[in-house]
Parts: structure tokens; C-alpha cells; sequence
């Protein structure tokens, strides 16, 4: 035995500690991204009870379950987590996992920065939701209760919550801009030789745009909140009227960030849904070139629209008619997007396997999320319909059927090739339908009370609303119930079940089902050449 | 090996030319706060308006026209005080000038200061309401239980675009401290 094979076994195999401190202190592209999607689907569960018991007190006009405070409490942090705990991080697991197996790289460019990235998350976590537990043993009053939003006075005479917010969401976005920065410079240096950016798979572009608004817009919100921060406590006046600040200019800082947060959230999706659709298609991608060209015209026009989010706040007629053009000029690279994916599918040879099912939902819910997110633009019509119920149904069009069903397909889609194992089709497909119908009856109504003139964020309404609140709450339990089922999917994959061949699906195409699955430890350690 | 290092040094480059860029944008968020001002005071978005006096010698009167002036009051949270308008409109010819009154009552058993902000819409006169002598122009103290008439003069500019036949002036005191 030569001291050669031993360090010829230390180079290749999975040599790591084990416990916990392989998670502590791992650098390999797969177990942070595994870490990264753990974390996510735990607090996706954490908001999701949160918003459950909104829907319970709201299943009854008056207040029955809960004072107004908790309720406001509750809203907030249940948005703070989906997006900031939940839909980002999922998107980030999977750049983590996937990224390095669809250009070739061995890893991630920079590890002990993935590492941090990852292990800033939970404290985040912990600080958004401690005050909860605090105001148990009388300890300030509660969490965040001025929504996600933050907006001044009402942030600034908020308690110790909003403190708590605001370092949340630092460290929150410190963890998003390491994350993007590993990724851009992943992406432009680490691609297999003969691997042009014309040539890279969709997911790797959508995520790059995502990472540039990353890096251009979390600052800005960081900085905003940090304001607050200082107004609240030392004694600066940039939100305070009577100081000569300005509360509307929170609303500016806040949405410059806001708005292309909402295409933060959703282009990793638009970048792996097409690489989906051409696999249980069998055929190519329609229109690679012209996809790639409206992520980029739908990332610049993200960062020029913001003030579309508070039309009521008050705006001179030639302002308001700015933001409504050039929101509304946002809905013509997404329609050739859409027109992209259906074009992939049309005359292919195709299956409905669960990633498929979700897809083709998603592309349907997805929709409806963007042809009301129009109505909204009409600075007429958004008069009526600002702060409605008619506002939550259409972002939680886009953003749970748009972010989170786009997300689910994802995991269907790359669970073979992670755990090596094939998840329970029947049960898969029990989960879609599950949560595609329950998704509706709970959003559906809500935008007819929208309509009707039912505020968000306010724990009564008035008794024509009763009705429509019922079904969406009983459609809200369901939904929930049924993310349970996903779980147990995802457990009973990872523990075992049929075995996954390395290129799971008939029609798939990329790198990353060249390699076994599940994938070992290090891989493409010599990179693939693409011709 | 050498490769290997390359390729390190190379991330070592890109990612440090993207924490200029997050330091830059982190920047541009605190450039906007006076980019903010000043757009504002330009354009007069916002309704903000001038808080100095004007001279009346620059008012030119208009008596073919009219213009409504309405006026709205508030007290914000943390300041136990009465404040309204002694009258809820005036009808003025532009360059006219024109003196309203406000009356404050302090209601608690402190001496406390107050800060009136104003506040014009449409956001487009704010920039030609001109006030000669404002109670706005200085912090306003009241004894326990005192009431002070409020005086404010003031005139619309000639300059008023056609369109706008009625504006409106807020008020809104805070809590100043001493």
C-alpha cells in the first residue's frame, strides 16, 4: 500500500466529517444547496401556518381568535419569511445544486463565501420571528405589525419588532448578496471549455439577471431600512415630516428595491420552466435567443417602474402616466416568453409526468397573476383597487402559483438526480392537483372581494363578505394541508424508492444528467468540453 | 495546479469588482434622500412648498380671475392641541393679498412647542402659493390652556397655471422639542 492511493482516495471520494459538523463547515456545492432547500421548504411551512391563522380568524366576520396586533403581526412576518426565508433561498438551493452540474464547474467559484451565505440565514430566521416568543414572557409587544413593507410613521412609533425586522433583513440581504455574487462570478468564470453564454442553459441566464438586480437593488432597501433605523432611535429625520424629511420618499427607497424583488423571485423560475417544457416535450426550447433577450428587457425595464406599487400616494398626472406605460410595456417581453413556452410545447411529443403537470399550471396561474397585475397598472382602475383583496389575489397569483408552483416543479424535476431515487409519481400527481384546485378556491374569491372593496390587512369586514371569505378559508387549509403531502414525498424520495437512471427523464438535455444520480460528491472535477 | 490558482485569482478579481458595484448602489440609496429634496423642491412634487416669506411687491393682481383657496388642518399623534381654520375657504383674485387666521389650543397642563408643515395640492400651484408672514415660519409654544390666533398672509401668484381653479393648503402640526 503506497501513501499514492491514499491521497489518490482523499482527491476523489467523499471524504468529509460527518454530523454536524459537515453541515458547519461544508464547502461543496451540494450539501449547502441541499442545506438551502431544507431551510427553505421548514420556513415555507413556518409562513404557511402563520397565513393559516389569518384565514382562520378571517372565516367569520368580527374578531374571534386573535386581537388586531397579532393580526398585523402575523401578516408582515408571513410575507418577510415567504419571500426572504422561503422562495428566495429555494432559488438559491437550486443555483447551488444545479448551476456548477449545468456549465461543467466542479463547484461553486467562491465556497467558504457559500458556506457563510448559508449559515447567515437561520439567525435571520430567529430574529424576524424571537419577538413572537419575547411577548410570551412580556418582553416588548410582538413581532414586525406594519406588514412587510415597513412603511413610516407607523414603523417609527412600531416597538422592538420592527428593530428586529430591520437586522433581519440585513443580514437576510447580506446573505442574498453573497449568494449573487458566487453566482455571477460562477457563471462568467467557471463554464466548461466551448461553453459560450449563447450556449449556457436557461437557468444559469435567468439566475445571472436575477444576481445583477440582487446586487443593484438589496443595498438600497438595506440602506432604507437603516433610515428607519436611525429615525427611530438616533434621532435623524429622514422619514419625519416635522424634520423636514418625508415619508412618501420611504415608499420610493422601499419599491426601487420592492419591485424588482418581485423579478428577483421569479426569473431563476422563467430560466429552469423552459428547460422543463423541453424535456417532457422532447423536443428543443422555442426561441432560445429571444428568451434570453426578454430577460434582459424584463430585468431593465424592473428597476424603472416602482412607483407603480403607491399610484394613490399621490403623483402629478405626467409621473403617474410613466410608471402606468412603462409597467404596462413590461407585459411585452413577458409575452414572448409565454409565447416561447407554449411554441416549445405545440407539436411535441409530450408526457404529464408531476414537474410537467406543475409547469403546464404554473404557465395557466401564472398568467392570470400577469393579466391582472395589468388591471392593477391602469393608474384609473388602481385607484379602486389599491390595498384590496383583489391586490393579494393577483400577487399571490404570481407569486405562489408564478414563485412557489414554479419552485415545486423544480423539485419534482431534479429530486431523481439529488437523492438518486424517483419520488411516487401517483402521490406527486395527487399533490398538483391538490394544490392547483385549493390554490383557486382560496385566491379566486378574494378577487371578487377585492372588487367588491374588502381592504387587505385588516382583521374584520363587513357582512356581504362573509361568504367568499368562508370558501377561502376552507380552499386556505387545504392548500396547507396539502404541502404536508409534499413533504412526505420529498422524505420517503430522499429515504428511498425505485432507483433513478442518470438520465432520469426520456427527453432531458443538459450536463447535469450526463452525470449519475445521484451525483457523487465531487463532480466534472475535469471539466466537460461543449462543442 | 497552476491552472487551479488561475482560475481562484480570476474569482478573486470578478467578485471584488462586484462589491464596488453593492457599495455603489448601497451609496446611490443615501444620494437619494437629497436627490429626493431636490426634485421635489424643483418640481414642486409632493406639495411641498417654500417655508420663507416672500415680498408683495412682486405680486401683480389679476382681478379677471378667481382662485379657491381651501384650507385643511391636522394634529399629529403626540401633541394634545386644538388647531383648525377659522375659515374653510377664501376666493381670491391671483397677486391679491390676503390674510387668513388659524387658532391653536393647547389642551393638556404642559407647555409644549409645535412645528406646522404645510402642504398644497395640486402638487403643480404648490410652487405658487407665496406667504408674506406664516405662523409656519417659526415653532409655536403654548402655555397650558392657551389659545393663539395664528395669522397667515399670503397670495397666489399670477403665475397660477389656468387650469387650476381650486387649491388646497394643509397643515399639519408636530411635536417640536423645546
Amino acid at each position: 500500500m503506497s501513501t499514492t492511493t491514499v491521497a489518490h482516495h482523499d482527491e476523489h471520494h467523499d471524504d468529509h466529517p460527518t454530523g454536524i459538523m459537515r453541515w458547519l463547515t461544508t464547502t461543496n456545492h451540494k450539501d449547502i444547496g441541499t442545506m438551502y432547500l431544507t431551510f427553505s421548504l421548514v420556513m415555507f411551512l413556518v409562513g404557511g401556518s402563520m397565513i393559516l391563522g389569518i384565514r382562520a380568524e378571517l372565516f367569520k366576520p368580527g374578531l374571534q381568535l386573535m386581537n388586531p396586533e397579532f393580526f398585523n403581526q402575523l401578516i408582515g412576518v408571513h410575507a418577510l419569511i415567504m419571500i426572504f426565508a422561503a422562495l428566495m433561498p429555494a432559488a438559491t438551493g437550486f443555483a447551488n445544486w444545479m448551476l456548477p452540474l449545468q456549465i461543467g464547474a466542479p463547484d461553486m467559484a467562491l465556497p467558504r463565501l457559500n458556506n457563510w451565505g448559508f449559515w447567515i440565514l437561520p439567525p435571520s430566521a430567529i430574529l424576524l420571528t424571537l419577538p413572537f416568543t419575547l411577548a410570551l414572557f412580556g418582553v416588548g409587544d410582538g413581532a414586525l405589525a406594519t406588514g412587510w413593507t415597513f412603511y413610516p410613521p407607523l414603523s417609527v412609533q412600531g416597538g422592538i419588532g420592527v428593530d428586529f425586522a430591520i437586522f433581519a433583513v440585513h443580514l437576510l440581504g447580506i446573505s442574498s448578496v453573497l449568494g449573487s455574487i458566487n453566482i455571477i462570478v460562477t457563471i462568467y468564470n467557471m463554464r466548461a471549455p466551448g461553453m459560450t453564454l449563447m450556449k449556457m442553459p436557461m437557468f444559469a441566464w435567468g439566475w445571472l439577471i436575477t444576481a445583477f438586480l440582487l446586487i443593484a437593488t438589496i443595498p438600497v432597501l438595506a440602506g432604507a431600512v437603516t433610515m428607519l433605523l436611525t429615525d427611530r432611535h438616533f434621532g435623524t429625520h429622514f422619514f419625519d415630516a416635522a424634520g423636514g424629511g418625508d415619508p412618501i420618499m420611504f415608499q420610493h427607497l422601499f419599491w426601487f428595491f420592492g419591485h424588482p424583488e418581485v423579478y428577483i423571485l421569479l426569473l431563476p423560475v422563467w430560466g429552469f420552466i423552459p428547460q422543463i417544457l423541453q424535456t417532457f416535450s422532447r423536443k428543443p426550447m422555442y426561441g432560445y435567443k429571444a428568451q434570453v433577450y426578454s430577460l434582459w428587457a424584463i430585468g431593465a425595464l424592473a428597476v424603472v417602474v416602482w412607483a407603480h406599487h403607491f399610484f394613490t400616494a399621490g403623483m402629478p398626472v405626467p409621473a403617474l402616466l410613466y410608471f402606468m406605460y412603462s409597467t404596462m410595456a413590461i407585459s411585452l417581453p413577458l409575452a414572448v416568453l409565454f409565447y416561447c413556452w407554449i411554441r416549445t410545447m405545440w407539436k411535441g411529443s409530450m408526457s404529464f409526468e408531476t414537474p410537467m403537470l406543475f409547469t403546464v399550471g404554473w404557465i395557466i396561474l401564472f398568467g392570470i397573476g400577469g393579466l391582472t397585475g395589468l388591471v392593477l397598472a391602469d393608474v384609473a382602475a388602481d385607484a379602486q383597487y389599491h390595498n384590496s383583496y383583489f391586490v393579494v389575489a393577483h400577487f399571490h397569483y404570481t407569486l405562489f402559483a408564478g414563485g412557489i408552483m414554479g419552485i415545486m416543479a423544480g423539485v419534482y424535476y431534479w429530486l431523481p438526480k439529488m437523492t438518486g431515487h424517483m419520488y411516487n409519481e401517483k402521490l406527486g400527481k395527487t399533490h398538483f392537483w391538490l394544490t392547483a384546485i385549493s390554490f383557486n378556491v382560496t385566491f379566486i374569491p378574494q378577487f371578487f372581494v377585492g372588487l367588491a372593496g374588502m381592504p387587505r390587512r385588516i382583521p374584520d369586514y363587513a357582512l356581504q363578505f362573509a361568504e367568499f371569505n368562508m370558501i377561502s378559508t376552507v380552499g386556505a387549509f387545504v392548500l396547507g394541508l396539502s404541502q404536508l403531502l409534499f413533504v412526505y414525498i420529498i422524505i420517503s424520495c430522499v429515504k428511498g424508492g425505485k432507483k433513478a437512471t442518470d438520465k432520469v427523464w426520456e427527453g432531458a438535455q443538459g450536463l447535469e444528467w450526463t452525470l449519475p444520480s445521484p451525483p457523487p460528491y465531487h463532480s466534472f472535477t475535469e471539466q466537460p468540453v461543449v462543442k | 495546479m497552476a491552472l487551479e490558482q488561475a482560475q481562484a485569482a480570476a474569482n478573486k478579481k470578478l467578485a471584488l469588482k462586484l462589491v464596488w458595484i453593492i457599495a455603489g448602489a448601497l451609496l446611490f440609496a443615501f444620494a437619494l434622500v437629497p436627490l429626493y429634496d431636490v426634485i421635489c423642491s424643483v418640481t414642486g412634487l409632493n406639495g411641498k412648498t417654500k417655508n420663507t416669506a416672500e415680498s408683495a411687491a412682486k405680486a401683480v393682481v389679476d382681478l379677471k380671475r378667481e382662485v379657491t383657496v381651501q384650507f385643511v388642518s391636522s394634529v399629529m399623534p403626540g401633541l394634545g392641541w386644538n388647531f383648525y381654520p377659522k375659515q374653510s375657504s377664501v376666493v381670491v383674485h391671483p397677486g391679491q393679498v390676503t390674510t387668513v387666521m388659524f387658532e391653536a389650543k393647547n389642551i393638556t397642563n404642559v407647555e409644549v412647542a409645535g412645528q406646522a408643515i404645510p402642504s398644497v395640492t395640486p402638487g403643480k400651484a404648490s410652487a405658487h402659493l407665496k406667504k408674506i408672514e406664516c405662523f409656519c415660519f417659526v415653532r409655536q409654544t403654548l402655555k397650558p390652556g392657551e389659545v393663539k390666533a395664528l395669522p397667515l398672509r399670503f397670495f397666489v401668484s399670477a403665475e397660477l397655471p389656468k387650469d387650476v381653479q381650486e387649491m388646497t393648503l394643509s397643515y399639519s402640526f408636530f411635536p417640536a422639542s423645546q
